[in-house]
């Protein structure tokens, strides 16, 4: 046997399980078939947030953030994390019931979040346009360096006996453990698959598809935004089924840069950025802080996310494959809820008690 | 956005880009030059009254200064940005002309002020930075130096040391074979007083505000050299940034070409430094043959085939005599920054086994410059592969990303050219 759990893919998915199942004392071996974080987790913002559409998605956003909040000590200088609270805007008068109702459900469940008048909205992020109605601030809420924040947790794992293999690529996933492209094999107990969008090329059949995203970062401008910062109708794009979409989503990174997403397109698989939705994506930045229009642009960039039918993550055993786990399907919100789903991992592993109800996260709910 | 249509857009208005835009203009197409500089000329021609820019003047080519191309929205077209213009230009053929940058080379104290390239400083003595009286020391590698050190010296430089990677033989046996003998002795002629020395290279720059001096090692012998400002030099870097944009392939670092000058894009052209540093008369030879082979004209073009293959011959000899030594990649120390906008030092880049690592894990290569500067350098030291470029290929305002204007503006702006 050459490890108890052989996780495939290294990227932050892939490391939070190998820390989290090291950590149970396990020998983990981390197979990827690339470089470690060049996936998504290289491509995202960062952002550590609560999300509230249903229980389930409350649920495993809520404890990976408070999780993230809780090793926010341990963590290097390199993660570049930041406690610096979420602000939902609502762009007119008619979302401010939503806010409201949003908030009082986040109270209700003891998340600090308040809401913010048309003039505190002002004060907290000057460089909004005037006379926007209101918002919703989640204090607790964060941001992170994703590579940075993967890196570290590959090294925990590292730390604790974890073998990381880097440009070795799963062709196979077994009972007994994976075959590789070299024709090797590596023996384990369990597999864990941990493999983002590319995991219908080793488990046919799970409804996984790409779905891409831009962002584009500026030059140093300390202070320019202060929260990670979000229309409402942001949740109408990441929730909806649209092939094409942009919702204003803007972070302050710790260097000062400002980070600006956001776009999502299904049934694209060219990762070449696109002038067109950098042009809307823009645009609807320009829209709600009109200063940022003078802003230098330094890089744009994409990534796919791993979007599943319902939004959430697909964690736990396959059906027909025997030792074999999927942990995979995490949207645009793995780099949060990464640390559920590990949970949920090491807890079918080990056959402790999971940290949250697996149920909604089944891969056999589809 | 505006729109404009042109025949063929050539991308730089240095010696290839203006030679493929005269051969083109003069076939009768409808050519359109862009530069980042207000004028045409090219580094190496700016400010100069020279016979080139007047048969560009007169080829009735079109010349738009202070823009730059950030991005290919769609094959075919291209978007250029200004200080305060943003439009859209559509072409049928392209001459990528876009030139080289200064190489860098990183040793404790190369980012104190007063520390400069070579070609940077010359620049800046062009638009009216007094140099007169003081020390200034040229070191690195290539002929570039003895024109920046002569130049410095007219410009009043008292020039303390010339210090030359190469070794003498190497430098002296191809400055013999070349075609560029006379110029050679000429400027050494102009430098004769001036300490030349030959397998010499700057180890360490000392100062506290500033540069002071400059620790130089030639063989087992160190010394300390006071100076002003130290010139660097150490060779060029192809500009391929928009080649790689538009999708053109690379071998060697430089632009892969045919005997049309094509690139591997059909209707895509390169001259000059970008398919390798070969120097000023390979640009010209070249920059003529992708303006014909762009105008359709390929007999014109084949006239000039033969002096092409003699300036690539002297192109390789001046590649082989003036490489890089390996004593240079030992220069930095691990506090040594490497990636200046960022502030990543070497010790932080050598654990990672490519550039894509150390990118994500220290930001190297990922500021203003995007990697222009530290990506050579990094090549240099671990041998990794630089990668992919991204959109804007040059930091511009957000708004100028924006898809917005009108065909009035585009009326007006085409109505001035130059």
């Amino acid at each position: 046997m050459t490890a108890d759990v052989i996780v495939i893919g290294a990227g932050i998915v892939g490391a939070a399980c190998a820390d989290a199942l090291t950590q149970g004392g396990l020998r983990v071996v981390v197979i990827e078939p690339s470089l470690a974080v060049s996936g998504a987790t290289g491509a995202g913002m960062g952002h550590l947030l609560i999300l509230d559409e249903n229980e389930a998605e409350f649920s495993i956003t809520r404890y990976s953030r408070d999780r993230w909040n809780q090793m926010a000590m341990e963590m290097p200088s390199s993660l570049e994390y930041e406690r610096c609270g979420t602000i939902w805007i609502a762009a007119v008068p008619e979302e401010l019931p939503l806010l409201k109702q949003r908030c009082a459900f986040l109270q209700s469940r003891q998340v600090r979040a308040e809401i913010l008048d048309s003039q505190q909205l002002a004060e907290a992020e000057p460089n909004l346009r005037p006379g926007l109605p209101g918002g919703l601030f989640i204090p607790d809420d964060a941001i992170l360096y994703p590579p940075a924040a993967a890196g570290w947790l590959l090294k925990r794992a590292e730390q604790r006996g974890a073998a990381v293999l880097t440009g070795k690529r799963v062709t196979h996933i077994q009972a007994w453990g994976v075959e590789l492209e070299d024709g090797s094999r590596l023996e384990a107990h369990h597999v864990v698959c941990a493999t983002g969008m590319w995991t219908p090329q080793l488990i046919g059949g799970l409804p996984i598809q790409p779905r891409k995203g831009h962002l584009v970062i500026t030059d140093r401008y300390p202070g320019f935004v202060r929260h990670a910062v979000m229309e409402l109708g942001y949740l109408k794009s990441a929730h909806g089924r649209e092939s094409e979409s942009v919702a204003f989503n803007v972070q302050p990174r710790k260097t000062g840069q400002v980070l600006i997403g956001s776009s999502r397109q299904f049934g694209v698989t060219d990762a070449r950025p696109e002038s067109r939705i950098i042009s809307s994506m823009v645009q609807r930045a320009i829209d709600f802080m009109p200063r940022i229009a003078q802003l230098s642009a330094l890089r744009a960039w994409t990534g796919f996310r791993a979007a599943t039918p319902d939004r959430l993550p697909m964690v736990g055993p396959v059906a027909n494959r025997p030792n074999c786990l999927l942990c995979a399907g995490h949207e645009g919100i793995g780099i949060t809820t990464c640390l559920a789903s590990a949970g949920l991992v090491s807890a079918f592993i080990l056959g402790d008690r999971p940290p949250l109800d697996p149920k909604p996260y089944a891969v056999e709910r589809f | 956005m505006i729109e404009s249509r042109w025949d063929v857009v050539v991308v730089g208005a240095g010696p290839a880009g203006l030679a493929a835009a005269c051969m083109a203009a003069e076939a009768g197409r409808r050519v359109v030059v862009l530069d980042e500089n207000p004028q045409p000329g090219g580094q190496i021609w700016r400010g100069e009254d020279h016979h080139w820019i007047r048969r560009f003047s007169a080829s009735g080519s079109t010349f738009r200064g202070a823009c730059t191309v950030v991005d290919q929205p769609e094959p075919g077209v291209l978007h250029v940005v200004g200080r305060n213009i943003s439009y859209h230009l559509r072409f049928k053929r392209l001459v990528i002309a876009t030139g080289a940058r200064e190489r860098f080379m990183p040793f404790p104290g190369w980012t104190l002020p007063g520390v400069v390239g070579a070609g940077g400083l010359q620049a800046l003595v062009k638009s009216g930075w007094p140099l007169a009286g003081k020390r200034v020391v040229v070191a690195g590698a290539g002929p570039l130096l003895l024109q920046a050190a002569a130049f410095f010296r007219s410009r009043g430089a008292r020039l303390t040391c010339l210090a030359e990677q190469t070794p003498l033989r190497r430098g002296l046996s191809f400055a013999l074979r070349s075609g560029k003998r006379l110029q050679a002795i000429a400027l050494l002629g102009r430098l004769c007083d001036v300490p030349y020395r030959w397998s010499c290279w700057p180890v360490r720059a000392s100062g506290q505000e500033r540069v002071e001096s400059v620790t130089l090692r030639q063989g087992d012998r160190m010394w300390t050299e006071p100076c002003d400002y130290l010139a660097c030099s150490f060779g060029l870097v192809p500009n391929t940034e928009l080649a790689q944009l538009v999708g053109c392939e690379l071998v060697d670092g430089a632009v892969r070409v045919d005997e049309q000058q094509e690139t591997t894009v059909s209707g895509v052209y390169c001259a000059g430094e970008p398919t390798g540093i070969g120097g000023v008369d390979l640009a010209l030879i070249q920059g003529q043959i992708a303006g014909c082979s762009a105008a359709g004209s390929l007999q014109r073009a084949s006239a000039f085939f033969e002096q092409r293959a003699r300036w690539i011959e002297f192109r390789a000899r001046l590649q082989a005599a003036f490489a890089l030594r390996q004593e240079l990649r030992q220069l930095p120390d691990p506090e040594t920054v490497v990636c200046r906008c960022e502030d990543v030092p070497l010790k932080e880049i050598r654990p990672h086994s490519c550039w894509r690592s150390a990118k994500l894990q220290t930001r190297c290569g990922m500021g203003p410059c995007q990697g222009r500067i530290c990506g050579p350098i990094v090549e240099f030291l671990f041998g990794w592969k630089v990668d992919s470029v991204r959109p804007p290929l040059t930091p511009v305002r957000l708004e100028q990303l924006v898809n917005r204007g009108s065909a009035a503006t585009a009326d007006r702006h085409d109505s001035h050219p130059g």
